[in-house]
C-alpha cells in the first residue's frame, strides 16, 4: 500500500474460480462479486512495463474493473510492454481472444503516461491503443479509461468504469455525503452533517450533486458544487422539500414539495427560480425522474391506493400508470435508452429490486435480499446499483440488468445507503 | 513607674470631673486599656422596600403541564389523529391561539419500512393531519408548518412492532 491510496478494495470472485483472492484488511469498502455474465470473453491482461513507478498498479485496476463487469474471463499474462512483439498464436492457443499490454512512464513534472494496446489474437491485429496522461495522484483514472476502452471495443457498449458514485454514510449519528470512483475507491467527503442527508442526485455534467438535507429541522433541497463547495438552496418552501432529479440538460430540477398541503411534483430552475407545479392529484406524487430525452417525468403516486409508478409529460398533464403488478411500487429510475424501468416493489413483505421492459411489459426481479432501496442505473444502462441490508448493516449492491452478475459493497463500519451512480465523466 | 501612672490616672480623672473646662497638660500619654466592645446588632431596615417581580409561568415550560405532551401517535398505515392524540392537539391549539407570536413545526415520522422518499411523503400526511386538526380548532396557518422527517430520525431504534409504533408519530416542535 502507498500513502497516496486511502483505501483498497478487495475482490472475491465466486462461481468463476470457486476461490477467493486476497483482500486488504484496510479496505473501507469491500466488494464481493457473485455470478458471471453470459458468453464471457477470455482476455489476457499483462502487467504493464514499469507500472511499479505509479502509486497504484494500473493493470490490477483494469483487471478488477473487467472482472467486476462479469463480461470477461481474465487470464494473467506476466509483464508485457506495449512495445513488445506479441505471439498471437501462443495466446490464441491458450484460449485468449484478446491480449492487453502496456507501459507506465513518469514525466519530469510527476504526471504519468500510461500506454496500452488491445490486441486481437484471432485477427492477429491491434484493435485499439491509448496513451493516457494523468496527474501524479490519479493513475487509477487512466486504468479506468483503459478498462472503458477495452469494454467498448470488445462488447460494443461504452464502459462505465471511469464514473463516480455518491452515497450517504451514517456512523455515530454523523451523516456524510461521499463521492467515490465507481469501484468504491478514492472516497471523498462532500458534506458532513449531524442531521440526515437523503436522495443525492448527480447533475448531468457530473460537477454538482443535489440532495435533501435535514439540517434546518425539515427537509430542504440543496445543490452543491463538488469543485467549489458552493451550495444553493433550490427548494425551501413551507413544508417538506425533497426528491430532486435533474433535467437531462442540467437546467432544471424536478422536486417533491408539500407547499400546497400534500406532496406533489414541481419543477424549479437549478438556481432556485421559476418554481411551478407539474403534477396534480389529491394524494401523494413524489420521486420524480426525468427520462433521458427530457420529454417525460416518471414518479410514484398513491392516487390508486398503494404507491404505483406513473409517467407524465415534463410539463405535467395527464399521467399514465406504468406498474400494475403488486400493490407497492416505488422509486422509479429509467434507463438512458428509455426502454427499462427499475423500481422497488414490496411483495410478501420483502422490498426488492425489479426491472420492467416497457415495450414487452416483462417484469424481472433482480435482487434476492429483503430490504432494497434507491436503485440507480450505471450511465451505460448495463448495471443497477442499489441500497440493501446485510444483517443490521446497510450496504450497497450492484447487479447487471440481466441479473447474472451481482456485487455487494460493504463499508468497514457504519451504514452506507442512498447510492446514486453519476454520469459519464466529461 | 508605678507612681507616675497613678498620678496620671488621678490627673485624668480630675480633668474629666472638671468637665474638660480646664485643659490639663499631661507629660505623657496615659496608657489606654481597651475594654472588649460588644457590637450591637444592626437595626432591621424598616424603611426600605424589597420589590417583588411577578412572573407569569409559561405553561409551555411546565414539565408537569398538559403542554409537555407534544407527540401524536398513529396506527399502522394510518394518517388519522387517534382519540388519544386529540387532547394534545387541543391543548397546543389553545396555547397557540393565546400566543399569536409563537409558531410550531409539526414533524411527521414513519416506521423504518419502505423507501426513504415515499416514507417522507407518508410522514407529511401525518403532519398535515395534525395541522388540519389545529387549523380546524382555530389556529392560524401562519403559526403552523407541517413537515416530515420520514423514517430518517427514528425515536425508537429497534426493529420490532413496539419500535415501529413509537415511530409512527407527529411531534410538535416550538420554533
Amino acid at each position: 500500500m502507498t500513502t497516496m491510496k486511502t483505501l483498497t478494495s478487495s475482490l472475491i470472485l465466486a462461481g468463476l474460480l470457486g476461490g477467493a483472492l486476497a483482500g486488504s484488511a484496510q479496505a473501507q469498502i469491500h466488494i464481493e462479486i457473485s455470478g458471471v455474465g453470459n458468453n464471457q470473453i477470455p482476455i489476457a491482461i499483462a502487467s504493464f512495463a514499469d507500472e511499479n513507478l505509479a502509486p497504484q498498479q494500473v493493470s490490477a485496476i483494469i483487471r478488477a474493473d473487467l472482472e467486476r463487469s462479469g463480461a470477461f474471463q481474465i487470464m494473467d499474462a506476466g509483464t508485457i510492454s506495449d512495445t513488445a512483439d506479441v505471439d498471437y498464436n501462443a495466446w490464441k492457443a491458450r484460449g485468449a481472444a484478446a491480449v492487453v499490454v502496456g507501459s507506465v512512464q513518469q514525466l519530469a513534472n510527476g504526471s504519468f503516461v500510461v500506454r496500452y494496446k488491445l490486441l486481437d489474437t484471432v485477427k492477429q491485429a491491434k484493435i485499439s491503443q491509448l496513451d493516457v496522461m494523468t496527474a501524479p495522484q490519479y493513475p487509477r483514472v487512466s486504468a479506468h479509461k483503459i478498462a472503458d476502452d477495452i469494454y467498448l471495443k470488445l462488447t460494443g457498449v461504452r464502459g462505465a468504469f471511469d464514473t463516480r458514485i455518491a452515497y450517504v454514510t451514517e456512523e455515530n449519528r454523523k451523516f456524510k455525503l461521499k463521492v467515490a470512483d465507481a469501484d468504491g475507491e478514492n472516497i471523498q467527503e462532500a458534506l458532513s452533517s449531524p442531521e440526515p442527508i437523503i436522495s443525492p442526485s448527480w447533475s448531468p455534467d457530473g460537477t454538482k450533486v443535489a440532495y435533501v438535507s435535514f439540517e434546518q429541522r425539515k427537509p430542504v433541497v440543496y445543490v452543491q458544487n463538488l469543485i467549489t463547495r458552493a451550495r444553493v438552496v433550490v427548494a425551501n418552501e413551507k413544508g417538506s422539500n425533497s426528491a430532486p432529479s435533474w433535467s437531462p440538460d442540467g437546467s432544471k430540477l424536478a422536486v417533491a414539495l408539500s407547499k400546497d398541503g400534500h406532496t406533489q411534483v414541481y419543477v424549479v430552475n437549478a438556481d432556485g427560480g421559476g418554481l411551478h407545479r407539474v403534477s396534480n392529484s389529491a394524494g401523494i406524487d413524489t420521486e420524480p425522474q426525468w427520462s433521458a430525452d427530457g420529454q417525460s417525468i416518471y414518479f410514484s403516486s398513491d392516487r390508486s391506493g398503494g404507491p404505483q409508478i406513473y409517467r407524465m409529460g415534463a410539463n405535467g398533464g395527464d399521467a399514465q400508470r406504468v406498474t400494475f403488478s403488486g400493490n407497492y411500487n416505488i422509486s422509479p429510475r429509467i434507463s438512458s435508452d428509455g426502454k427499462t424501468l427499475a423500481y422497488i416493489s414490496q411483495r410478501d413483505g420483502k422490498f426488492q429490486l425489479y426491472v420492467l421492459d416497457l415495450a414487452s411489459s416483462q417484469e424481472t426481479r433482480l435482487s434476492d435480499t429483503t430490504n432494497d432501496q434507491s436503485p440507480s442505473f450505471s450511465p451505460n444502462g448495463k448495471y443497477i446499483m442499489y441500497a440493501t441490508q446485510a444483517g443490521q448493516r446497510k450496504s450497497l449492491a450492484v447487479v447487471s440488468v440481466d441479473g447474472r452478475v451481482k456485487q455487494r459493497l460493504t463499508a468497514q463500519a457504519g451504514n452506507i445507503k442512498e447510492p446514486t451512480w453519476g454520469p459519464f465523466m466529461q | 513607674m508605678r507612681k507616675i501612672s497613678s498620678l496620671a490616672f488621678a490627673i485624668t480623672t480630675a480633668a474629666i470631673l472638671s468637665a474638660c473646662s480646664t485643659p490639663v497638660k499631661v507629660a505623657e500619654p496615659a496608657p489606654v486599656v481597651e475594654a472588649p466592645v460588644v457590637q450591637a446588632p444592626p437595626a432591621a431596615p424598616t424603611r426600605t422596600v424589597a420589590p417583588v417581580v411577578a412572573t407569569v409561568v409559561d405553561p409551555l415550560d411546565d414539565p408537569q403541564g398538559v403542554l409537555a405532551k407534544r407527540s401524536v401517535y398513529f396506527d399502522f398505515n394510518s394518517y388519522v389523529v387517534r382519540d388519544d392524540g386529540k387532547a394534545v392537539v387541543q391543548n397546543h391549539s389553545d396555547y397557540l391561539q393565546k400566543k399569536p407570536n409563537r409558531s410550531i413545526l409539526i414533524q411527521g415520522n414513519t416506521d423504518e419500512r419502505g423507501g426513504a422518499e415515499y416514507n417522507l411523503a407518508l410522514g407529511q400526511k401525518r403532519a398535515e393531519a395534525v395541522r388540519k386538526a389545529m387549523t380546524t380548532l382555530g389556529v392560524p396557518e401562519s403559526q403552523i408548518e407541517a413537515v416530515s422527517l420520514g423514517k430518517e430520525k427514528p425515536k425508537a431504534e429497534g426493529h420490532d412492532e413496539a419500535a415501529w409504533a413509537e415511530n409512527r408519530r407527529a411531534d410538535i416542535v416550538y420554533k
